[in-house]
């Protein structure tokens, strides 16, 4: 079973320039595929694009069905049944992907109470599962986004994500503007929701190391085009395209740094 | 700190007025049409603050006008913030021509004179409260709806929207949520500010004799009629100018109190 079909979808600007170009790939429960490239070369986008949340003057052309329901050109009110449900997104910085006049539990019972119609003391209750989900305290729902770190605002973030109990989980660049010590946990939690739950993860990311981490295929994307996907050991072991072996050497020169110095 | 000293000053000049107001709603010193005082009596004697050249009661006009103005006041900024709230929330959702014309359309009313507006609704109706409320408010609408726009399209551009819109959030939703609450603050203090720039256009109107009609004793025309004696009572033409004064500053003061009680990032900050 697929639950996400991408089959050669497109983002157009407005003047017709293509900034994703002709992509396809596909992803079914449990499976976690990674999409590398630098930014500016639409990963992001497609990320969008498969949400049907394209910026105002974007079009996404080709076919994205997610769960069954075709994507590009749908009308947002049969959207809205999709979003959330089937798919729930994390996105890249945790302070402005939160409001900042909401305290945090209000913003994790939005899509609760939409979706299970919970109401008072369950919904406080399935709010505080939500939190302890991604290892945080329940106190923590009366607090304003700004009162907390910026690991916290993350795994908060995640909890809203997963709020719904979506069968995809895109992750946008989640750990980009963390601490790398925060950076492994979170990606600890999300390896652990993610098994937990036999969710599908598009994983979209410009670090490899990251990437391999996480996922099992792999898409690189250069200025909008797929150049290279497949297995992420094969990627990372014998990569064909030249922009797939520059970013396959650079992180291994990262790497060989840091072995250099080892004792 | 000087923030909190500054806010408690403005609640109590704008206290001092409400007081006024509220006051002559149950009790004044004299009907307000009371004419037996005697022409430009002195403070004292029976008239706190005299009479004017008519015979009446200073205080109790003074009272009296304090209720105009907050009237004029409060009812302009309901009407300009429903009216330009709904036009901004409008204008920041369109499609772009929507937003070029309805743009283009503020800015023609903004350039547009209150007083001007104001003379064309009393020429069209009759000078009364009502046709003061009207024009007032329709004027500040525009400058409303302009600022409106500009917060909206800065909060539907944030991550929090697109997040909420990925959870499957439909777009009232949103405007409820997410926008309406973060636009609040900033819009609070301009209306405020709004509040005291209307109470003055009233008062403007009044002088012009274009408000509400006597009896109604608005600070404007009290202010008017006092200017020739103003020589030999001062104190007709003195105290309507403190008041309104007292009135706008304790509004203005309160505006930056406001956005610091509906901001809750401004709030631990301090």
């Amino acid at each position: 079973m697929t639950l996400l079909d991408v089959a050669g979808l497109s983002v157009r600007r407005a003047d017709g320039r293509d900034l994703v170009r002709d992509l396809s790939f596909t992803l079914a429960p449990g499976e976690r595929l990674g999409l590398i490239g630098e930014s500016g070369s639409g990963k992001s986008l497609t990320a969008l694009a498969v949400m049907g949340l394209l910026p105002a003057g974007m079009t996404a052309h080709g076919s994205v069905t997610l769960a069954g329901t075709q994507v590009v050109g749908a009308r947002d009110k049969e959207l809205d049944r999709v979003r959330g449900r089937r798919v729930g997104v994390v996105f890249q910085e945790p302070l402005t992907a939160l409001d900042p006049l909401m305290r945090v539990g209000r913003q994790i019972a939005g899509p609760i109470r939409r979706r299970r119609g919970l109401r008072g003391a369950p919904l406080r209750a399935a709010v505080a599962a939500a939190l302890g989900e991604v290892r945080l305290p329940e106190s923590l729902a009366r607090a304003y986004p700004h009162e907390i770190s910026g690991g916290q605002r993350q795994r908060v973030a995640i909890a809203m994500a997963l709020a719904c109990e979506p069968e995809v989980l895109i992750a946008d660049e989640p750990t980009t503007a963390l601490d790398v010590t925060v950076q492994a946990e979170i990606l600890t939690l999300l390896d652990r929701l993610v098994a937990g739950r036999d969710m599908a993860l598009l994983f979209i990311s410009h670090d490899l190391a990251v990437v391999a981490d996480v996922a099992d295929r792999v898409i690189v994307l250069k200025d909008g085009s797929g150049v290279e996907s497949g297995r992420t050991r094969d990627i990372v072991r014998e990569p064909r395209h030249p922009y797939t072996r520059a970013l396959v050497d650079s992180a291994r020169a990262l790497e060989g740094a840091l072995d250099r110095l080892a004792p | 700190m000087r923030g909190r000293t500054a806010f408690v000053i403005g609640c109590v000049l704008a206290g001092l007025i409400l007081a006024m107001a509220a006051l002559s709603l149950v009790w004044l010193p004299y009907d307000p049409s009371d004419t037996t005082g005697g022409r430009l009596a002195p403070p004292g004697d029976g008239h706190l603050l005299g009479t004017d050249k008519l015979g009446r009661d200073l205080l109790t006009q003074l009272m009296v006008g304090a209720r105009i103005a907050l009237t004029v006041g409060i009812g302009s900024v309901l009407l300009g913030a429903l009216l330009g709230v709904a036009g901004g929330l409008l204008a920041g959702f369109a499609s772009d021509w929507l937003d070029d014309a309805l743009s283009a359309a503020l800015d023609i009313l903004i350039a547009f004179p209150t007083l001007l507006l104001a003379m064309l609704v009393v020429a069209a109706r009759e000078a009364s409260l009502g046709s003061a409320v009207l024009a007032i408010g329709l004027a500040m609408s525009a400058i409303v709806a302009r600022l409106t726009r500009v917060l909206v399209m800065r909060v539907l551009a944030q991550d929090y929207v697109t997040a909420a819109r990925t959870s499957g959030t439909s777009w009232p939703r949103v405007v409820i949520e997410h926008v309406l609450p973060n636009i609040w603050p900033t819009l609070l203090v301009n209306l405020s500010l709004q509040l005291g720039l209307a109470v003055l256009a009233e008062a403007s109107l009044s002088y012009l004799g274009l408000g509400p009609p006597p009896p109604n004793a608005s600070w404007g025309r009290l202010l008017q009629e006092a200017q020739a004696t103003v020589l030999t009572a001062p104190l007709g033409a003195v105290a309507p100018g403190v008041l309104l004064v007292v009135l706008v500053v304790g509004v203005n003061l309160l505006a930056d109190g406001f956005r610091d009680l509906a901001d809750p990032t401004r709030r631990r900050s301090r």
